[in-house]
């Protein structure tokens, strides 16, 4: 009697098991094909990309050859990387005494303080972006130059200021009540105590920081849209586009070199990309 | 502080109060700006033929594309909890398409759904089911949009993960001793709990919703088959402004039609949205994102 139950109760819980990883399989199916028709048109002849066929007849290996030496591919390359490395660096050096600050010290008109690095976070890129332009490009000549792009980041960026707070309100005050009573000042504090601890975090704010950047359109369609030397990656992109409007293999094979480092560099951090996502969501 | 403070003051005090300043004005950022009181005000709600269509837009948007998105993101989040057998390996394939740059997943997804040569129409077609003109189609591109929205669902996938994982076991353990089902154990237990995360991928997702650039602006201008790059006039929101939203009327007025004035009217309107529905994320005591602790 008592097996018998067992026994319908294991088989239930094996259909389950059965019923949950076909769904899961389904569901990679969805994330996973266009990865995969991405890279397997990216791999076939300019005449078979413009057809249905879903297999390559040969394998076009030369297409990311010819892309790599498309004209001004490297440059974007080199922009995006210095727009992406340098503001990363920038963003992080002058956002973690902010969110320090906001975390850890109580003054006058702190909320105040938070409500407006919020109010930042959200605010769309758009509603400031008639101003700022005509500061950078008439003001101070600089448009078409990627430094109306990266100046701003050394000013601390909302967002990240918002999530190194949130992971700074983690690490608990009586380790830097400990450092100053060994006689630490603040600034050692910071660097000494909360600086090690608050790794995972800093972590995830560079490279978010780093992704934004790497993905940024609208800044350097702004800014940089008129001088080709200084487009990035995203905007170069949508222009390889066009200039081979017909050669979809070709395109695909540059979406792929473009989505490439984002994807490599998830797998070395894995970690603090998930991380990341949680602390905006949960850990409030 | 103090570095933030300037940052403060010169990239969101100063351009915001230039942005209301402007809104009042005839200026073309050449001439001096000219005081025209609510001129510009007026044309963009009466006049301006691309305002209320990328209004309609944004609003289906926020509406369609967010609950969906959210829906099928907390449907990820489930099932990944349930996964017992290579649950690493399932939770990086979620992830991963949350990470492709938005140009570069778009361009992909025009192609991939594209009925001519696409191969998602060939798929359609062998299981018998027609396939639509995703992207050139007025009433399918804010779908195909959609569709683009949800294959990056990867960041409310772990954030209802987490929040899934949090929820007190012994809950679940009660209600199934009396007897409760699958779905009343969601219903009554899962759904209270998670409640405040519905609430904050809700309001984080309308304010994505009212700034979405990238997407719709590359998408139309690739199935219109413009050479992008070239400054080259294309219709904007093709097909039939369908993929109009209001940060594309900024860009088109300030930067096409150097009708500054106007652009930061629609600037405003922006500013507005996004501001209540940012108060909303902080009108509950304490905040959904904690700004009183």
């Amino acid at each position: 009697m008592s097996s018998a139950h067992a026994g319908r109760r294991s088989s239930r819980a094996a259909l389950h098991w059965v019923g949950v990883h076909a769904l899961g399989v389904a569901a990679a199916l969805f994330f996973v094909l266009p990865f995969v028709f991405l890279l397997l048109t990216s791999l076939m002849g300019d005449r078979q990309a413009l057809t249905r066929d879903l297999w390559p007849d040969t394998w076009e290996w030369g297409n990311y050859a010819k892309v790599w030496h498309t004209p001004g591919f490297l440059t974007w390359w080199r922009n995006t990387l210095l727009y992406a490395g340098l503001g990363t660096l920038l963003t992080v050096v002058s956002s973690v005494p902010v969110a320090y600050a906001l975390a850890k010290f109580r003054f006058r008109g702190r909320r105040l303080a938070l409500l407006l690095v919020i109010a930042m976070m959200m605010l769309p890129p758009q509603v400031v972006v008639i101003p700022m332009y005509l500061f950078w490009a008439r003001q101070l000549d600089l448009s078409g130059t990627l430094w109306p792009l990266i100046v701003p980041m050394a000013f601390g960026d909302a967002f990240s200021v918002f999530l190194l707070r949130q992971f700074l309100l983690t690490i608990p005050d009586e380790y830097l009540d400990a450092a100053r009573v060994d006689g630490c000042g603040e600034i050692r504090t910071l660097l000494r105590v909360v600086l090690p601890m608050a790794r995972p975090g800093i972590a995830a704010v560079a490279l978010f920081q780093f992704f934004c950047a790497w993905n940024d359109y609208f800044g350097p369609q702004i800014y940089a849209s008129d001088n080709p030397a200084a487009w990035t990656l995203s905007y170069g992109l949508e222009s390889f586009k066009g200039a081979h409007h017909t050669n979809w293999n070709l395109t695909m094979a540059a979406t792929v070199l473009v989505m490439a480092p984002v994807i490599v560099l998830f797998f070395f951090a894995q970690k603090a990309f998930v991380e990341g996502v949680t602390l905006t969501g949960v850990k409030g | 502080m103090s570095p933030w403070l300037i940052g403060f003051a010169v990239f969101f005090l100063y351009p915001l109060l230039s942005t209301l300043y402007f809104s009042f004005t005839r200026y073309d950022g050449f001439r001096q700006p000219a005081f025209n009181g609510l001129d510009n005000w007026s044309y963009v709600f009466t006049d301006y033929p691309l305002f209320w269509p990328a209004m309609r837009n944004t609003l289906w948007l926020v509406l369609v594309m967010v609950t969906c998105r959210v829906a099928f993101g907390l449907g990820i989040g489930l099932l990944i909890t349930k996964i017992k057998t290579g649950a690493g390996v399932f939770r990086t394939l979620f992830y991963l398409p949350y990470l492709a740059p938005p140009v570069a997943a778009t361009l992909a997804f025009v192609f991939l759904l594209n009925p001519g040569t696409g191969p998602v129409a060939t798929l359609l077609e062998a299981v018998g089911l027609p396939s639509p003109g995703w992207f050139t189609d007025a009433d399918w591109s804010k779908p195909g949009l959609t569709a683009l929205a949800l294959w990056g669902v990867g960041d409310l996938m772990v954030i209802f993960m987490a929040a899934l994982l949090d929820v007190p076991k012994e809950q679940y353990e009660a209600a199934e001793l009396d007897g409760a089902g699958a779905w009343a154990r969601f219903r009554h237990i899962t759904l209270p709990n998670i409640a405040p995360i519905i609430m904050f991928a809700v309001v984080t997702g309308v304010i994505q919703a009212m700034q979405y650039y990238a997407q719709p602006l590359v998408a139309g201008k690739v199935a219109a088959g413009v050479i992008g790059g070239s400054g080259q006039q294309f219709e904007p929101g093709y097909p039939d402004k369908s993929t109009l939203t209001l940060p594309q009327l900024v860009y088109n007025l300030g930067f096409q039609r150097f009708d500054y004035g106007t652009a930061c009217v629609v600037a405003l309107v922006l500013f507005s949205l996004s501001m209540a529905f940012t108060a909303l994320l902080m009108r509950r005591r304490g905040g959904l994102i904690g700004a009183d602790r």
